[in-house]
């Protein structure tokens, strides 16, 4: 194959809500498939289930953050989100890692989002309550569906909500991949670094009821607490991870419900259906965004294709929840189905810490407009959506609706 | 059934817990997996399988009796 004809990844997609073609064939005669990044660095591509969830599980592959070799996402010097700043100081694997790992992800447990719950629900009223008095048509996502993640996290580390338009821009330009030059992504970094460091400041003086405050207090196993530079990354991955996935996945998954609105009804007529609705929501996602990458540093075998010490192989999550060697019936959406091993939140040791989080969050927001707004339909044809380009993380650019 | 839980290989995503919060729990200082009970009824049955095979680390072994 030559250089021309190589596939450019993230694969460009008409649509908004339907796979793009070349998922299919690439699972059936390509498992292992060549690919381009944004960057221009080669890297390999997997789209089958089992071998998305081999790689990801597999505990010697990190992401080759720092790696010479290894393929950059964005278009940009330091190859975007995976090798800035706030991405190498956290510990990114082994020992280190699990250690962090434990001690931020006892802030995301289920018991605790369960606790959440009524704050949450909350917020998710009144976001409806401001709706309904502005009147319809409304876009769900700047009304809903983005603001109410936001709340959430920001209320968590104990950040004002009301900072969230710089917020947007930073996360933004870190999650870019064609988006924003080198120095504009920098200059946000830096910005954004320097506002989190400063709130690190203020809760080392006067404690808050907020994970930031406790953070500052907490120690390893070993009895070390956290350095100044891990606090404030964490602040800040916690920050734009807490937001940017959640909004736009609330966003897709009413768009999902209301694309054929007998969805909606169903759910609708049977609220017991949410939690499954949630999961299958988010198997069935075409528009996840970048995936997740493995910098390959022994050789593996994948499907039969030797896959060769020094690979970044770029692992698409959204394409294996459409496997229909996992997934009975694949590219069906079932409200129903049960059970859902997707794997939206990856798989392994990385699997999305917050994912406790982002289900109690969907489910909420799901059942809340069910429950104000049963009458809920789109105010433009389905077809008419559209995507946001040039980010590491998928979403619609906007949810015009009414009721 | 039997079911046994490998704390190495939890990751804390919870899964498990919202799926079947009277078998499984997380401890409060780590956010690792907790086997609340380790021969639950048949009414539980349905609900650990789940538990099992939707969790991100493979951490949860099912052996039917």
């Amino acid at each position: 194959m030559t250089d021309s004809e190589l596939l450019n990844y993230p694969i460009s997609a008409d649509a908004a809500l339907e796979p793009p073609a070349e998922w299919d064939e690439l699972r059936s005669r390509c498992p292992v498939a060549h690919v381009r990044l944004a960057s221009g660095d080669q890297a390999t591509l997997v789209t089958r289930y089992d071998d998305v969830r081999t790689v990801l599980s597999d505990p010697r592959f990190g992401r080759g953050t720092g790696r010479k070799d290894a393929a950059r996402v964005a278009n940009t010097e330091d190859g975007g989100v995976f090798n800035s700043e706030m991405a190498t100081v956290l510990p990114q694997d082994g020992e280190g890692h699990l250690a962090w790992r434990r001690l931020v992800g006892k802030w995301f447990t289920a018991k605790r989002m369960s606790a959440l719950r009524p704050g949450i629900t909350a917020m998710a009223d009144q976001l409806v309550d401001e709706m309904v008095a502005a009147g319809h048509p409304v876009d769900l996502k700047a009304a809903f569906g983005f603001p109410l993640p936001v709340w959430v996290i920001c209320d968590m580390l104990g950040v004002p909500d009301s900072d969230r338009h710089k917020f947007a821009h930073w996360s933004d330009c870190l999650l870019s991949m064609t988006r924003y030059t080198q120095d504009e992504m920098m200059a946000s970094m830096s910005e954004f670094g320097a506002y989190m460091a400063h709130h690190v400041e203020l809760k080392r003086t006067e404690r808050g009821d907020d994970l930031l405050s406790e953070l500052i207090d907490a120690t390893d196993a070993d009895g070390r607490p956290l350095s100044n530079d891990v606090l404030v990354a964490t602040g800040q991955g916690l920050l734009v991870a807490g937001h940017e996935t959640t909004a736009n996945m609330i966003t897709k998954m009413v768009a999902m419900l209301l694309a054929d609105r007998s969805r909606w009804e169903q759910v609708l007529a049977d609220p017991r259906l949410v939690r499954s609705t949630v999961e299958e929501a988010l198997r069935y996602d075409v528009n996840a965004g970048f995936g997740m990458m493995r910098y390959i540093d022994a050789e593996i075998e994948l499907s039969g294709v030797s896959v060769p010490s020094g690979t970044t192989v770029v692992c698409s999550m959204a394409a294996a929840n459409r496997d229909e060697a996992a997934f009975e019936d694949a590219a069906r959406l079932d409200l129903t189905r049960t059970p859902n091993p997707h794997l939206a939140f990856g798989a392994g040791a990385h699997s999305c810490l917050g994912q406790a989080l982002a289900r109690t969050e969907l489910q909420i927001a799901l059942e809340t407009l069910l429950r104000r707004l049963p009458t809920l339909e789109l105010a433009v044809d389905a077809d008419k959506l559209t995507r946001v380009d040039g980010l590491a993380v998928g979403g619609l650019s906007e949810l015009p609706v009414r009721w | 059934m039997k079911v046994t839980v490998d704390e190495d290989k939890c990751c804390g995503a919870g899964t498990c817990v919202l799926v079947a919060p009277d078998v499984f729990d997380q401890r409060d200082e780590d956010g690792i997996v907790m086997l609340l009970d380790e021969a639950p009824a048949a009414d539980q049955h349905d609900a650990v399988r789940e538990a099992a095979s939707v969790c991100p680390a493979a951490a949860i072994l099912v052996a039917e009796a």
